[in-house]
């Protein structure tokens, strides 16, 4: 290529340039460094906090996706619930997309103990269906969970326990609709209180064994919800197609948590311009320092840059040159970037307890420990925005100095 | 060996509201295979002659040609090439790579040209030893005398055999020794490969070494004559 240098020579040129003034390089790749370790870092953070409360909702829903009578999101009662999935169904989650699934009976309802009464929502579940879908056992601070599907006995919220003014032990009365419209009622002890991780599912959701549920409304047979977990919350296209096919011909409805909890979508899709944003923010702040360090680098080789247009390098030449320099730069940068972020995130994989300012927290649904969620698509988006923006930055200079006229240049003192 | 045509060639530098005549119609033939010396005052004009003849410059109006072809109406990229193919530069003060060591600076032509490793390192290494360079081929700028940086600038200038060299003041920053030297090895190319020299100097010594002699003053031509070109 006349007029032109090998990439290789070019290269070397580039490298060699960069470490002519090797404290500005080191104060250049210190900033890009640190603007990449923030970048990457922080997003981690955020992703981990916002990943927390998706998943901390979908526990409480719990299930990527769930199957419903039609009328059953409109009107939770158990006049609108559908029959207990049957052996085909149970074969075609047997798949590798499905990491649990479960029915439930989900009514409204009402507790009382021997001081107070509250609303809520009975769970008559399958304990192990329910483990397998995202109850963690863990969260049992006291007593038991359901160890069967007939267990007589009810596991409690923390906070609804505190509200009821009872303790673990006691006997408490559960009242709500069977399908005939009666009132339907029973005594259950209190087997186990659980501590959610949103305390509107401490206050809310009590849970008995299935069959004993069905039995107290009379409804045998009978579930209001099924629910599918997969392997990622965020891809759920083929556990919902699996699903739909599964229970196709049935009177259901199949819905993703998307469309379940439209607002811990929109929270994802906000994230993920935000973490863009940020990107970009930090990248502005970096820009100038990148722009001053290479024009300076330029504005100190103007002789130089006309004695190699003089030797007969074309323009271009020059421009591949600086930019040569401006990517040595930002990978440099970057490497260094980082490798800080994943030493930071490193130590703190296990979660940083909040608690401190958790109240706070969970009024937007976030949990108490933050566990940071670094993804491989934040780091390279992280270091696409500094690769890609730092080079169209890089053209201003690089541009200059392929338009110099060597006969200008040279005679630079 | 290259062939020469200036004709009625003018330049103005402006600067604020006075004006330079660096060239005033001047017109000039040179022979293939010339040694020749430009000679003059400071603002005579022998700078920005050697300037627009080898393509850094541009005329305001008049016509250049090299061996038939136009330069004062070629675009960048053409110009590139006339110099890279054609056309070897020697400047004044040395105007090496820093970051790049002897052998490097004199295989850069060669690399942009697009000479293969192998050769490229032969020619810059059978050059350096001409210009009795042997064994400073690894030292960068910083590291070599100013008669050794010139050497390693004249080494540059010829290692891919131009049909013709300019020479802005090429010995104004060294010494009687090296300046001698120089000089000899200038007429030597010219003698033996018939690269054609055009030298722009105020001493009085390197105009002994040129075969014509050409004075400007205020970009013209004032005189033009012929000389032994004995040297020494």
């Amino acid at each position: 290529m006349s007029g032109s240098l090998p990439v290789a020579a070019l290269s070397r040129l580039a490298w060699r340039n960069l470490w002519r003034n090797y404290r500005r390089t080191l104060i250049m790749l210190l900033a890009i460094a640190l603007g990449a370790w923030a970048m990457i870092f922080m997003t981690a953070l955020m992703r981990g906090m916002v990943d927390q409360m998706v998943e901390d909702g979908i526990r409480a829903l719990p299930g990527h996706v769930q199957v419903h009578h039609p009328l059953y999101r409109d009107d939770p009662s158990i006049e609108n619930s559908m029959s207990e999935p049957g052996a085909a169904f149970a074969a075609a989650m047997n798949s590798p997309a499905v990491t649990g699934w479960t029915a439930r009976l989900r009514v409204p309802a009402m507790i009382s103990s021997e001081r107070e009464n509250r609303g809520l929502m009975l769970l008559g579940v399958d304990p192990d269906g329910e483990v397998a879908v995202g109850f963690e056992k863990d969260s049992i601070v006291e007593g038991r969970w359901l160890e069967r599907i007939d267990d007589s006995g009810i596991v409690v919220g923390k906070k609804m326990l505190e509200r009821l003014e009872t303790r673990l032990g006691k006997r408490v009365v559960l009242m709500s609709q069977d399908p005939d419209n009666e009132i339907a009622d029973r005594g259950f002890r209190i087997v186990g209180v659980f501590e959610g991780t949103l305390a509107a599912q401490e206050e809310a959701h009590v849970y008995a064994g299935r069959t004993t549920v069905q039995r107290m409304l009379n409804a045998d047979g009978e579930v209001s919800e099924i629910a599918v977990a997969g392997r990622d919350y965020r891809d759920v296209g083929e556990l919902e197609a699996l699903v739909i096919e599964a229970t196709a011909g049935k009177d259901v409805t199949v819905r993703t948590w998307k469309q379940l909890d439209s607002y811990l979508d929109a929270m994802l899709g906000v994230m993920d311009g935000f973490v863009l944003v940020w990107m970009v923010v930090i990248f502005l702040a970096l820009s100038f320092g990148l722009v001053n360090t290479l024009m300076m680098a330029v504005f100190e080789r103007i002789r130089e840059i006309g004695l190699m247009q003089a030797l007969g390098m074309k323009p271009s030449a020059i421009l591949y040159q600086i930019l040569l320099e401006s990517l040595f730069l930002l990978a440099l940068g970057l490497l260094l970037g980082n490798v800080l972020a994943v030493a930071s995130v490193y130590p703190i994989r296990g979660g940083v307890d909040l608690s401190v300012v958790a109240e706070g927290m969970e009024m937007f649904g976030a949990s108490a420990m933050l566990y940071p969620a670094l993804k491989t698509d934040d780091m390279i988006l992280a270091n696409a925005v500094v690769i890609v923006l730092g080079i169209l930055t890089s053209l201003i200079p690089a541009w200059r100095a392929s338009r110099y006229r060597p006969v200008e240049a040279i005679a630079k003192t | 060996m290259a062939e020469i045509k200036c004709k009625d060639l003018s330049k103005i530098y402006r600067q604020g509201e006075s004006e330079v005549r660096a060239l005033d119609h001047l017109s000039l033939e040179i022979e293939p295979g010339s040694f020749l010396c430009l000679s003059g005052p400071s603002g005579s004009g022998k700078t920005t002659l050697l300037n627009v003849i080898g393509g850094l410059d541009t005329p305001d109006s008049g016509e250049i040609w090299i061996d038939g072809l136009r330069v004062d109406q070629m675009n960048k990229g053409d110009l590139a090439d006339l110099r890279l193919r054609h056309i070897g530069f020697v400047f004044q003060a040395y105007n090496l790579i820093p970051v790049l060591s002897a052998r490097e600076n004199v295989e850069f032509v060669m690399q942009v040209q697009g000479v293969p490793a192998r050769e490229r390192r032969r020619k810059a290494m059978d050059i350096l030893h001409e210009v009795d360079l042997d064994g400073m081929e690894n030292r960068r700028p910083a590291e070599l005398s100013g008669g050794q940086q010139q050497r390693v600038a004249v080494a540059r200038a010829i290692v891919s055999r131009p049909k013709l060299v300019l020479a802005d003041e090429p010995t104004a920053n060294l010494d009687s020794v090296s300046a001698r030297q120089l000089m000899e090895l200038f007429r030597e190319l010219n003698t033996h490969h018939g690269v054609t020299f055009l030298i722009s100097t105020h001493d009085e010594r390197v105009m002994r070494y040129a075969r014509r002699l050409i004075r400007m003053q205020d970009g013209r031509i004032i005189g033009d004559e012929p000389q032994a070109g004995a040297g020494g």
